[in-house]
This record gives C-alpha cells, structure tokens and sequence, in this order.
C-alpha cells in the first residue's frame, strides 16, 4: 500500500480552513506529488480511505486531502465560499441541495453521472454515492419477549404498552444537533402523522439523545438502550457484531433511504480534478468498493424495487423547506415541545 | 425537339418555384407558430405551477396575539420539482421587511392584489427567473399586517420542453416542405401534360399535314390552338395557292408550245433550205423540252396536291406498266432504244392512287430513255417480294456518276454529269413524293455494268 495515512491534530488542519470545525484530517499519496485534490466530507477517513488509495493508484502526480466536518460545518465552509475544497461530500441531503439551489455548486456532465437513475441526482450539479436505509435497532435481550415492532404503529402501541420496560433506555438523534437527525425527523413528519404520535410517545419515556449513529449503536450492544429509533442502517450492519443482541429492523409502513451526496465547489482549485474523482465513485468499480470496502449500500435500484417499504428522500427543492430558518426553528420548538418537554 | 426555338425560361421551373416559395413560407409559419405555442403553453404551466406554490405558502400563514407565524408547506416546494429540475429561490415579507427566503430577490414591477398570483421575469443570481407574487393580509396583535410572498424558478426545464418541442416543430416543417416539393413537382408536371402532349400530336404530324388541330385541349390552350389553327389554314391557302398557280403556268404554257410545235412542223415540212429546216428542228427539239418541263411541273403539283386528296383505288400495276410502256413507245423508237416490260403473269394488286403511281412510273422511264445512249435496252421489272410490289427501271445509260442518291431526289437537284440534257430536276422528286404518299420507298443506285436501277416498292394490297 503507498498510500501514506496521516491523521494530523485538528490544530494543525485549522489553519488551511479556518471557518471549519475540523474532526480529523487525512493526507493521501506523495506529499511531494504536485497537484492536490481537497475532499470535505462528512464520513470518516477510515471509512473512505480504501477508496482514495485506489483512485490514486497508478496516478504518482496526485495526493488528496481529506477533511472531515459535521454537516453543518461542512455546508458554513462551502457558504463562506473561502474556497480550499475541491469536491463535498455529505450525508445532510438538505443542506446539499440548498448549496446546490443556490448556486455553490459546479455542473458536471460525464458518461457515468449520466448513467445515475433520476432520482439519485439533481440537475448535473447534486449527485447520491451511496444509499442507506434509515433503521430501527432493538435489543433482543432488552426485549425479551415483547414483539418485534414492523410498522410505527406497533412501535407507538409497543413504547405506550411497556412504559416501565422502556423509560429511559429509548434513544434517538438530537435534531438540534445532528444535521442528520434533523433531516430524518422532517422527513418522518412530512411522510406520516404517526410520527409525532411517536413522538409524543418517546416523550414520555425520557428518551436519550445522541448526536452520531455509532453512539447509538454502541450503547445498544452495552444494554444502555434497547431501541434505538432512526440509525443509519450501514453503520448498524458494521458495527453490531455478529450473532449478538442488536437487530436491525426496516419499518415495513417505510423505511426512508438517505442518499450521501457529493457536489464539486465552484470556488475550488481543481474541478477537474473532483469530477474525475466523482465520475470514480460512481463507477462499477468506485461503487463496488464503496459496498464491500466502505461498507455503504452502492446505488441500486433493484434493491430499491425489492423492497417496496424503501423509499429515497427525494433529491427535490421540496428538501429547501426545512432549511428556512424560520421553519427549522417552528419544527424544532414542536420536537421540543413532543420529545423533551422542556 | 426545340427546332430553332429560343428557349426564354420555363413555365414548369418558375411553378415549381413559386411553389416550393410558398411552401417554405408556410413551413417557416408551421414551426414559429409551433414554438411560440409551445413556449406559451409551457410557460403558463410553469406559472400555474409557481402560482399555486406561493398560493400554498400565503395560505399557510397565520396571525396571533405574538407574531407572524410563517409554515412553509413542503410540498409548496416540492411541487416546483415536478416540471423539471429547476433551482428554487422565495422571499416572504412582512410590511415590506423580508421575513425569510432571498432578501435580494427581485420582487414584481406592478402593484399585488389579493390572493391571485402575479408573473414576471427577472435576472437574479446569474440566471433568468420566473416569478410569482401573492400579496395577503395577516392579523397579528389586533394590527394588519401585509405579507407579499414570491416565489421564482430558473427557466431551464421550460427551455429544454420548448427546446424539444422547437426541434419537433422543425422535423414538422421539413417534412411538410419536403411532401409539398414532390407535390409541387408533380403538380407542374400534370399541368403542362397537355401542352407536351400537344406538342407531340404536332410534331408527329407528316411534313403535307396541314389539317387543323381538332383534339380538345384546356380552356387555357384554346387561345393558343386557334391562332395555331388560323396559322396553318393561311399557310395551307398559300401552298394550294401557289400549287394553282405553277398548274395553271404550267398549263398556259403547255397549250400554246403545242401550237408552236405544231406550226414548226408544218413549216418544216414546207420549207426547202437545209439551214432553215435545221433551225425549226432545233425549235421543235427547244419546244419539246419546254412541254416536258411544264408537265412535270404540272405533274408535281398534282401530286403534291393529290397526296393530301388522294383517290385510292385497286390497281393492277402490270397493266399500269404496259400502258406506261405503250405511251412512250414512240419516243424509244426515236432513239432505237428497246423498251421491255418483265412482270409476272398474274396480276399485281396494290391499293392506291393511279395518277400518282402513274405519274412516278413516267417520270422514272421518261428519264431512263432521256439519259439512256441509242440503241440500248430500258427494262421495266415488276416483282412481288414481302408483301410488296417492286418496280424496277433499269438502263444503261450514264449512271450516277458517284453522286450521292439521295441527293437526286430532292427539288431542282441533277447530277454532275447531265449538263448537256436539258431537264427540269423534278422527275425524281415527284416520285419521291409519291412513294411517300403511298407509304412506300424509293431509291435509285448504279447497276452493275454500267446504268441506273431506280426501285420504288408499293404495299400490296
């Protein structure tokens, strides 16, 4: 392996970006190597690093930067058009298309962009890499006899049945902080009334609130929670261990599929540069790692079709309503209001 | 086929022209009018469509005792998704102040009324905008409060519908102007049909057909037919009269030679002196040769007169050729010349005009006797070959001489080698004329071992 992995203290990264946030930091190929690829991303670097390394392979005169950001960070650093980043990555599908609207990003026409189903890009501007059901996990052992939830309907009468089995071991994303979690909790609420039914339910409850899929799961195979509503599936299939106590289930009334993102800045250095990467994640190679390597589903429409319950947050302007900062603080006042009671 | 016409354009070319003109004219009018409907029909969707989303938002607006409560419905979004994939931009203010959305976004030039939307077009962003504006009135804290909600999409899904439909438009166009150039060529083609077909009727016309064209032809033709028909009767007035006329010379002249003849005759036989009984000889000879001329020339006419007016008949052309015979007997005898006839014992029936076949037959052996030398032999052969009759003239006279035959035959034209017979040149024309007439051929050649083989060959009956 040539690629060389640097993690480097967030003090040192700070100073290339300074209006970002920056959780890690990865330089990948020749230091020396004259032209410099800048990714900011929202996923780890180990999660991605399979992927850099082979899109470098065979290509001495290329090293890529990858920087990693919170969601939120990420869409301030591409609005502070301060430039530094070259193609951005993100799970936030709301914030993407915001950027996307509003003029931030580059247009990009390949032969592999063009091969992407309608519904997994926007314009030539907004483009999905991965797709990745947004699950329930429960713990079999936490359960203990009670029915395994399939719609939110069993889930609500589930949680409103058993209150002295669940008070306090319910967990779910803080949409205040996680840009995620924000995302999926609008999306529940456009799709269905049910969900502030649940709400109100977890409300009850005392339910923990957590900022990342991994804390979640992790405290679910602790014994810390025993469910864990709206987690990112590919997170839960890596990191439960087999033949343990976490499972993970797809909500048969729907189950939302987000899509991770990729638009290359119209304020970086190297476009060209970030669309041959692009144009690398979405080919059959690109997305053969991001299933087996990176452990992300790959777009696939087949999949989606098997399972009818699935359905992908639409890559629409209808997205843009939830950014208004008008309606994201109405929404998250009403989440308050039904969940922490504060 | 044009004759010695000047050709001064074409009457097919400038239809076709004019036509495939107005067909590109309609074509050109077929594709704007396509596209400018195209782009009206898609344009009043898009604005239904961004209408209805700023509808959506105002309606969505509530008043209170506090503040101004702004929802923004995800679909009043989303829905501007479905036409195509259009960047969205919104504004919402409230008494003028911008509440949330695009602070800068333009808003509309002409005052809002109500909850109807109005549409306008603006730059923003460095994209071109439509927009749509509704105005609605909020109670909020016992004070009326007026919130303009607008709401704009960048026109490129509009564009690539019209771009579409344009390009449809123009496939429409080209195929209508390529249908209406065929049937431009084809339409030229049957209107001058009857012209070409007339021209052809004329010009299949044999050179003594001078009869009025009597098929019907278009109204417009009429014209041009009549002055036609009028130019071909005069021409043929002027022919028969002229015909007429060398008859009639012909004829003055015949008479008053046969009494001068006749005198000289007398007075050669009265007269003594050896000088004057030579010179009225040489006189007789002068008038003889006269009378000849002016009956050939008699004769021509009346063949050309008969071909158009012919009276045919059956004829037996072996006792034709044994009257013929008969007639010149006395002139052969003059020159010690054996006039013989070899035909076949039955008859030879052929249908035709008499005087003309007779008047060809004269002509042929009046000629043979005249260029034959004396005492020699004029042979008439008559022969059934194919279904036809052959007359055969043969003698031993001086030949052709080299000349070319045919050019014997036409008027006026004698050989090279007969200065010193006198003769008029239209012995061989008249029966050119007559085979002619009688759907036969003529042709005159060298015999072998000296003389000439004039051959006319007649249908059999």
């Amino acid at each position: 392996m040539r690629g060389i992995v640097h993690t480097l203290a967030l003090i040192l990264a700070g100073q290339l970006a300074q209006a970002v946030e920056i959780e890690d930091r990865a330089e990948f190929g020749d230091p020396e190597a004259g032209r410099v690829l800048s990714v900011l991303s929202t996923t780890d670097a180990v999660v991605f690093s399979p992927l850099v390394e082979a899109f470098l392979a065979g290509r001495p005169d290329l090293r890529v930067t990858y920087t990693v950001a919170s969601s939120q960070d990420v869409y301030d650093a591409v609005l502070s058009r301060e430039g530094g980043f070259d193609l951005v990555i993100s799970s936030a599908m709301d914030l993407q298309m915001k950027l996307a609207n509003d003029g931030f990003a580059s247009a990009h026409v390949s032969p592999a962009t063009q091969a992407l189903p309608q519904w997994a890009r926007w314009r030539d501007h907004l483009f999905a890499i991965a797709q990745e059901p947004v699950v329930v996990i429960v713990s079999t052992r936490g359960l203990a006899g009670l029915p395994e939830p399939h719609t939110r309907s069993d889930l609500v009468n589930l949680l409103r049945d058993n209150p002295e089995r669940f008070s306090g071991k319910v967990g779910t994303y803080d949409p205040a902080v996680s840009g995620s979690g924000y995302l999926f909790a609008t999306q529940d609420a456009r799709q269905s009334d049910s969900y502030w039914r649940l709400a109100e339910v977890m409300g009850t409850l005392s339910p923990r609130l957590y900022g990342t899929s991994g804390a979640m799961i992790s405290d679910i195979q602790t014994g810390r929670l025993i469910l864990a509503y709206n987690v990112l599936g590919s997170y839960a299939q890596a990191l439960l261990e087999p033949g343990g106590d976490g499972r993970v289930i797809e909500l048969e009334d729907f189950t939302h599929v987000l899509l991770r993102t990729a638009l290359i800045d119209r304020d970086g250095d190297e476009p060209e540069l970030a669309g041959e990467f692009l144009d690398y994640l979405l080919s059959d190679e690109g997305q053969t790692l991001i299933e087996t390597r990176a452990g992300l589903p790959r777009i696939n429409e087949q999949a989606l079709r098997a399972g009818p319950h699935l359905r992908p947050i639409r890559l629409d302007p209808g997205l843009l309503v939830y950014v208004d900062p008008l309606k994201r603080q109405r929404f998250l006042n009403e989440w308050a209001a039904a969940v922490t009671r504060r | 086929m044009s004759h010695g016409a000047q050709i001064g354009g074409s009457i097919r070319r400038r239809l076709v022209l004019q036509l495939l003109v107005v067909a590109a004219i309609l074509s050109g009018l077929l594709y704007f009018t396509v596209r400018s409907v195209a782009d009206q029909a898609v344009e009043a969707t898009q604005d239904s469509i961004l209408g209805s989303a700023a509808i959506a938002i105002a309606e969505e607006l509530r008043g209170g005792d506090e503040a101004l409560v702004i929802d923004i419905p995800y679909a009043a979004f989303s829905m501007l998704g479905a036409v195509g994939e259009d960047r969205v931009f919104y504004r919402i203010l409230a008494d003028d102040r911008t509440e949330t959305g695009y602070a800068d976004l333009p808003l509309p030039q002409r005052p809002l009324s109500g909850l109807s939307a109005i549409y306008y077009s603006a730059s923003y962003d460095d994209a071109d905008l439509r927009l749509a504006a509704v105005e609605r009135s909020v109670l909020v804290a016992g004070a009326n409060v007026r919130v303009v909600v607008v709401v704009g999409q960048t026109r490129t899904a509009k564009q690539a519908i019209v771009g579409r439909m344009a390009n449809r438009a123009a496939a429409l166009g080209l195929g209508f102007f390529a249908i209406a150039a065929a049937l431009a060529v084809l339409t030229a083609r049957s209107v001058l049909a009857p012209l070409a077909n007339l021209a052809e009727a004329v010009g299949r016309r044999g050179p003594q057909d001078l009869r009025p064209v009597t098929r019907p032809v278009p109204l417009e033709l009429v014209p041009f037919v009549a002055a036609l028909n009028g130019f071909i009767g005069r021409l043929g007035v002027a022919l028969s009269r002229t015909e007429t006329f060398i008859a009639e010379a012909a004829h003055h002249i015949r008479t008053p030679l046969a009494t001068v003849r006749a005198q000289a005759e007398i007075a050669l036989r009265q007269a003594g002196d050896d000088r004057i009984r030579a010179t009225l000889r040489s006189v007789i000879r002068a008038v003889d040769d006269s009378a000849r001329s002016a009956g050939q020339l008699l004769d021509h006419a009346t063949v050309v007169y008969r071909s158009d007016q012919r009276a045919d008949e059956d004829i037996d052309l072996g006792a034709l050729v044994e009257a013929v015979l008969r007639s010149f007997a006395p002139t052969a005898e003059l020159k010690d010349i054996a006039l013989t006839a070899d035909r076949p014992e039955q008859p030879v029936k052929v249908w035709g005009d008499r005087l003309l076949i007779e008047s060809a037959l004269r002509n042929l052996v009046d000629n043979a006797i005249k260029y034959s030398p004396p005492d020699t032999e004029v042979t008439v052969e008559l022969r059934e070959a194919k279904l036809r009759a052959i007359l055969r003239v043969l003698d031993r006279g001086r030949g052709l001489a080299g000349m070319d035959a045919s050019g014997l035959t036409g008027r006026f034209k004698r050989g090279a080698n007969v200065e010193d017979v006198i003769g008029s040149g239209l012995g061989l024309t008249i029966v050119r004329e007559v085979a002619r007439a009688q759907r036969g051929t003529f042709k005159i050649s060298q015999r072998k071992g000296g003389g000439t083989c004039a051959e006319l060959s007649i249908p059999l009956r």
